[in-house]
């Protein structure tokens, strides 16, 4: 017999919580640190002070720091009241991407036929009716077949991808094998740079979108269903809750996020469409949204905290000559010891009082 | 005459929390015997059986094998003492043959020779009068079939002491007289057979002795030559308990909710609910008994519109309008938008009438979220009344913020009693309402019910305990395998009636 067993805690204090959770970022942190001295032999100071640097050195990295962290974000926040109603939705990758390509394809074929502004209400709505259709299509076979929607959403990823592959093939730029920036000079269907800034409009956005996310999940009859759906669904069914008519309006809304994440990508930030245009964000927005229990307020912190360990131990593997999984690697590391305190704060362990022998 | 027992146990007791399952049990198994365990439900039985089998460890007392002390920590250990147990609910793999799945987890030779296990399972099938194809995958076997692979996977292992859990509830009664006849053959061959159950004529036909629990104490064994189903009954509800719930005499009784002919069956295709009929009056409490798992869960859902019926009709008068409407296979919303109010006390309280990660408030906006045109919920009425609820039903809870689940389970039910209770019902249903309740909670929740019959509400109470049931409604609906087998007034009926209708079956009913 093991010499320990784990019980439930009753409850925690907030504050006492809050301070497992620092200590134990920290602690990864001096893992990822210790794993980067045994690769590369450098002073681990050198290597935070590296990753600091890489995130924060200069005005540019500074904002593409924000930029970061704002697109993760609004994938998070597209993916979040799926996840609350325990719709596992796997897909954002795909219908951000359907949005991206949506948003490209207005960029190409209408061209210079509309003004900038009325350019850019078209593409916003075109990505998110795009985004919309990819995420309601499983949705509605949850609904009314109850098929499994982690594979589905999966699934409809890969189709997303051959989509846009398709799409290159096709139109792209003089056999480059890739789409190159549209329209370069005249602009058109690229979100406007406020003060000189080329993020600052995505950026605004999405901190808009967060907090209309948190005031419908907290305050709205809508948001309230969400919940109850999510944590019982016979409890919902018992005050009358129609299951399936809030899973597809929900997955309804979690593709329109997911769509104007791909329209901002896209019109704000590379101008063009790849199949990499949405770098697997669509997933690791799932771990953003999870560690923060579905706060999207919360979800502002962790997608810092993901972006800024992605940004800084990219900057520590070109310092040390190690490749791009170096910093999957320290993400790895970091989550790890996030998600471990979840656990201690849940639980403790306890150590095995004497067994009574039966008399 | 010194005959040692086959598995003896002296004062076995086991607890979970503070639930006593089992206390000081003392109880004896003899060589080529068929014994049978018979109590209600949640009487411990189970919970007995399973420290024998391995799967609990008693918190006191001690097992005796063949005289000799044991230590029965895990199943496996059971094995090794020649113990085997079958459970109600069958541990087969499905795309597995019969063979593969018993000789699954055996490790004597480190690698499976499946001709010679199948040589061998045809072997004790063909011994005891089993009919099995060894070849056969799990998917294509009927329930009786996989019941058969249970008890030779068990044989097989070299089991002598067979413990049933429940065997005959999912069997026909021509299948169940084939396992009758098998189990004969294996009292002939000097096996030990405890069977687990709570139906008497079976009790009477297979059993040589009886050992009756009831609320977790060993009551006694007695031969079955020697007894008859009555003086059982009387060993099984005990003698009638005296309690102190005041019972008005009802007045202006109208018929409430007339339910007629109500069928049900279920995803298995077994008929759950069979030609049921009652009405509910106002002003009256109306019991629903019947042993668990007898069509109570799917009537009251089917009432409250969350259960899709095959037949039958459900008449609401509505006492304001004097319009009849049929609920019969409308949603709960539809059933609310026809001016029917119909609360509903589920059995499941955490997992289906209240949400356990959220606050007391947010449990009692369940009801009332709906309500108005905003699209926003209104929190400010729903934490009156959870601080209503909180203050004049005493629930100890550190604020009406506190996810309900960490509540104990009194607490629980006095905060989903008090929300149903608030939209003023004209019809309550309350299943089960003081399972796993102390006495003050348990009085508490007879009170209120009271109150509610009192006020005119149509209260339907699905009750376990047959002194409660007794004491405290009006009239008794016994159930019995998804059929009325009566509808006695409680004040005249006695515990032994009721629980014989309990576990009348329909061939029996018949001939009556």
């Amino acid at each position: 017999m093991l010499g320990f067993h784990i019980v439930k805690r009753k409850n925690m204090e907030w504050w006492k919580a809050w301070l497992v959770r620092i200590g134990s970022i920290l602690l990864g942190a001096l893992v990822c640190a210790a794993v980067t001295v045994f690769l590369t032999g450098k002073d681990p100071v050198n290597v935070f002070t590296t990753m600091v640097d890489g995130a924060f050195g200069t005005e540019r990295r500074i904002w593409s720091l924000l930029q970061g962290i704002a697109m993760l974000l609004c994938v998070s926040l597209a993916v979040t009241p799926a996840f609350k109603m325990r719709f596992w939705n796997i897909g954002a990758e795909g219908q951000a991407l359907m949005g991206g390509l949506a948003s490209a394809a207005c960029m190409m074929f209408i061209g210079d036929r509309f003004p900038n502004w009325l350019m850019l209400i078209v593409m916003a709505v075109t990505s998110m009716l795009a985004g919309a259709i990819w995420a309601v299509i499983p949705a509605i076979f949850k609904a009314r077949w109850n098929t499994n929607e982690t594979l589905f959403t999966l699934m409809m990823n890969y189709i997303a991808i051959q989509f846009v592959s398709y799409f290159i093939c096709v139109y792209a730029t003089g056999g480059s094998g890739k789409i190159d920036v549209i329209n370069p000079v005249t602009h058109t269907g690229w979100l406007p740079a406020i003060g000189g800034k080329s993020y600052l409009l995505n950026i605004i956005i999405v901190l808009i979108l967060t907090v209309i996310m948190y005031i419908y999940l907290k305050y709205s009859k809508q948001g309230y269903e969400i919940a109850v759906v999510g944590e019982s669904e016979n409890t919902a069914k018992y005050i009358g809750i129609n299951v399936p008519k809030v899973i597809i309006r929900t997955m309804i809304i979690s593709g329109l996020l997911c769509g104007i994440a791909g329209f901002l990508l896209v019109s704000g930030a590379d101008h063009t469409i790849s199949r990499d245009t949405i770098a697997g964000r669509g997933f690791t927005a799932i771990m953003v949204s999870w560690l923060a229990k579905f706060n999207p307020v919360v979800m502002i912190l962790t997608s810092f905290l993901l972006v800024f360990f992605e940004k800084g131990s990219i900057e520590v593997s070109q310092l040390c000559g190690l490749n791009a999984s170096f910093s999957d690697i320290i993400t790895g590391i970091i989550i790890f010891f996030i998600i471990g305190s979840e656990f201690f704060i849940n639980y403790q362990i306890k150590k095995n009082e004497k067994e009574v022998k039966a008399s | 005459m010194a005959e040692v027992p086959a598995i003896e146990l002296k004062n076995i007791t086991k607890t979970f929390g503070e639930t006593i399952a089992n206390k000081d049990i003392c109880l004896e198994v003899r060589r080529g015997e068929i014994l049978s365990i018979l109590g209600e439900n949640g009487s411990g039985k189970t919970t007995l059986m399973n420290m024998i089998s391995g799967i609990y460890y008693p918190d006191h007392g001690q097992i005796f094998i063949d005289g000799k002390e044991v230590e029965i920590k895990s199943p496996k250990d059971a094995y090794d003492y020649k113990i085997g147990m079958i459970h109600q609910h069958f541990k087969l793999v499905d795309i597995f043959t019969a063979t593969e799945n018993i000789v699954l987890g055996l490790e004597d030779e480190g690698r499976y020779n499946l001709k010679k296990s199948a040589a061998k399972v045809k072997e004790i099938a063909d011994l005891y009068g089993f009919v099995l194809d060894p070849n056969k995958k799990i998917y294509d076997m009927s329930v009786s079939e996989k019941q058969t692979v249970e008890i030779i996977k068990v044989l097989y292992r070299g089991a002598d002491i067979l413990i049933l859990d429940e065997p005959t509830a999912v069997l026909t009664p021509q299948e169940t007289q084939r396992l009758f006849a098998v189990l004969r053959r294996m009292k002939e061959d000097g096996k030990s057979i405890i069977i687990i159950t709570h139906k008497l004529n079976e009790v009477m036909e297979i059993s040589d002795r009886v050992s009756v629990l009831r609320k977790g104490e060993y009551i006694g064994t007695v031969s079955t030559s020697e007894t008859d189903e009555s003086a059982l009954t009387e060993m099984m509800v005990g003698k009638k308990i005296e309690l102190n719930i005041d019972r008005s005499e009802p007045h202006d009784t109208a018929d409430r909710l007339i339910v007629a002919g109500l069928n049900c069956t279920n995803r298995e295709n077994v008929k759950v609910l069979d030609n049921v009929s009652f009405t509910a009056k106002s002003g009256e409490i109306l019991g629903i008994a019947g042993i668990a798992g007898s069509g109570q869960r799917e009537l009251l859902e089917a009432i409250a519109g969350l259960q899709r019926l095959d037949g039958g009709s459900i008449i609401y008068n509505n006492p304001k309008t004097e319009m009849q409407e049929d609920l019969r296979n409308k949603t709960p919303i539809q059933i609310r938008e026809l001016g029917v109010r119909l609360s509903f006390v589920p059995e499941d309280r955490l997992g289906m009438g209240l949400v356990g990660n959220m606050d007391l408030t947010d449990n009692m906006m369940l009801r009332s979220y709906r309500k108005g045109k905003s699209a926003f919920v209104e929190r400010g009425k729903p934490k009156a009344l959870a601080e209503q609820i909180v203050e004049e039903l005493e629930v100890v809870t550190p604020s009406v913020s506190t996810p309900v689940r960490k509540l104990s389970g009194g607490n629980v039910q006095k905060v989903l009693v008090g929300r149903e209770i608030a939209s003023s019902p004209t019809v309550l249903m309350a299943a089960y309402p003081v399972r796993g309740l102390d006495i003050n909670s348990s009085y508490l929740i007879y009170n209120l019910l009271n109150q509610q019959k009192e006020k005119g509400v149509a209260v339907i109470f699905v009750g376990e305990d047959l002194d409660v049931l007794i004491a405290l409604c009006d009239r008794i609906v016994v159930l019995s395998s998804g059929k009325v087998t009566g509808i006695v007034d409680a004040r005249k009926t006695t515990k032994e009636e009721v629980g014989l209708l309990m576990t009348k079956t329909f061939e029996e009913g018949g001939k009556d």
